[in-house]
């Protein structure tokens, strides 16, 4: 009883302890620096009546994941070709060291001054950051696909789809899965500053407003809230397709 | 290998018998279209109908795709359209493995894995089979269960077959003709035709041929020893 109780009740302790140090140290720097959880917590309750919290986090939302499906069919495209084929890999691999180093913020503003302050030029500039991160995880899982398979898939004449769906794409789906969680926290990140640089609405855009009044209980109400939303993406929809494809890995042995 | 020349007609059971080493899986994979880099020619006649031959392949492994089930790795072997077809369902049964359709491959044990691979290989209804090692490790119920298995399928749709096996036995069991492969460089030292009819050969007729192989005194049959 004991022992299953323990580990179920330490998430919401470690969450307890993390909100006590917050308020103490609230009270040795001062509310106005670093207001407290219960001064957040209003603050998210007026954006949430106002309507204004749904509204940026929404808008926010779509572009993460906007970027998201980009940057990651662009990586897939990519990369499993680069672990497929050396002749590929040789002539992309110089190109991806170079965006590999590109800073995002250079990727952003560039895209900014080319592009206009547009939808496209943010969601693309963001996709552009975190495409060669997923190149890179990908080509490594290509690499090591099994050729025995890729031969039955020959001998059967699968269709290229049929290779990619039922051969390639599920060797590939652990590469895949960790590509698309660091890929979310990633994305999100950058959205911010795409928003905060070149957009009207997001919640890096209402950020950028109230650093300009200096009000820190906002900041932190909307961090807080989109740190939540974007752990239920991890958990509401990452992790359940990962363990569905995954599934077969799971059966029990017949004896 | 080299200067290694075969030629089977239409549904002979063809085995390549030899010592690991002397190119019989290459060869295999030079017939089916895997392995480009040789010099020399495969010719593959059309159906009868005119068509292109269809091929299966049992491979040393069974290669089943582990994240499909037993029924959709037969079905993939299909041309879509006839994936929701009969002939899947029928293979399951010819094959004893309906009970297994919605299986994935990792819960099987070996000797299943290698029928499902046997199934896959018979449901494209092959012209030409090419069949790896395919009761390799099993143990000897398992392999003469399967074996069994193999020759009514043959029976009811004849296919032209390349079998490899370093098992006389086997060979002698299934194939209508035998080809002695030597190593470095691979090629056929032998050739011996099996004339009983396969409805035929019982364990004892298969050891007496067996006998009768080892016995011959040409340096070619020393190397079955």
């Amino acid at each position: 009883m004991r022992r299953a109780l323990i580990p179920a009740l330490m998430p919401l302790a470690s969450i307890l302890l993390l909100l006590a140090l917050w308020q103490g140290a609230t009270l040795t720097i001062g509310g106005r620096l670093l207001p407290g959880p219960l001064v957040v917590a209003q603050a998210l309750l007026r954006e949430a009546e106002s309507g204004a919290l749904f509204h940026h986090m929404g808008v926010t939302l779509l572009r993460v994941l906007a970027a998201f499906a980009l940057a990651m069919s662009i990586g897939v495209g990519l990369g499993l070709p680069m672990g497929r084929s050396p002749f590929v890999d040789r002539l992309f691999g110089p190109w991806l060291v170079f965006f590999l180093n590109l800073p995002a913020l250079v990727v952003i503003v560039l895209a900014y001054v080319w592009f206009g302050l547009t939808e496209a030029a943010a969601i693309g500039a963001v996709a552009v950051n975190k495409i060669p991160n997923t190149v890179v995880l990908v080509r490594a899982g290509a690499r090591a696909i099994d050729e025995g398979l890729v031969d039955m898939a020959r001998v059967y004449r699968l269709s290229p789809a049929d290779r990619l769906r039922h051969v390639l794409l599920p060797q590939l789906t652990p590469t895949i899965a960790a590509a698309a969680r660091s890929g979310l926290a990633l994305i999100w990140k950058i959205v911010l500053v795409v928003e905060l640089l070149g957009r009207s609405d997001g919640v890096g855009f209402q950020i950028n407003l109230l650093f300009q009044t200096f009000d820190v209980a906002g900041i932190l109400a909307y961090t807080i809230a989109f740190v939540a939303v974007v752990q239920l993406l991890e958990y509401g929809v990452l992790q359940p397709v990962e363990r569905h494809c995954q599934r077969w890995r799971r059966m029990p042995a017949e004896a | 290998m080299r200067g290694l020349a075969l030629s089977a007609a239409a549904g002979e059971v063809v085995a390549l018998v030899g010592p690991s080493g002397c190119g019989k899986t290459t060869a295999l994979g030079i017939v089916a279209g895997l392995d480009r880099a040789f010099d020399g020619m495969v010719e593959i006649g059309p159906r009868p109908d005119g068509g292109a031959a269809k091929l299966g392949y049992v491979f040393q492994e069974p290669r089943l795709l582990p994240w499909r089930s037993v029924r959709q790795n037969l079905a993939l072997a299909l041309p879509r359209p006839l994936r929701r077809g009969p002939a899947v369902g029928a293979m399951l049964d010819a094959l004893e493995l309906t009970a297994f359709a919605d299986r994935f491959p990792t819960q099987l044990s070996l000797g299943m894995a290698r029928r499902v691979a046997l199934a896959r290989a018979f449901v494209v209804e092959p012209d030409l089979l090419l069949m790896d090692e395919p009761f390799v490790s099993l143990d000897e119920p398992t392999a003469l269960r399967l074996r069994t298995l193999l020759t009514q399928l043959l029976d009811r749709r004849p296919a032209t077959v390349l079998l490899v096996t370093h098992n006389l036995r086997e060979a002698l069991a299934l194939a209508d003709r035998l080809l002695l492969l030597a190593p470095s460089p691979g090629r056929v030292v032998a050739e011996v035709p099996v004339t009983v009819p396969r409805a035929a050969r019982d364990d004892g007729t298969v050891e007496a041929l067996r006998r009768d192989l080892l016995s011959r005194p040409e340096p070619a049959f020393r190397l079955l020893a």
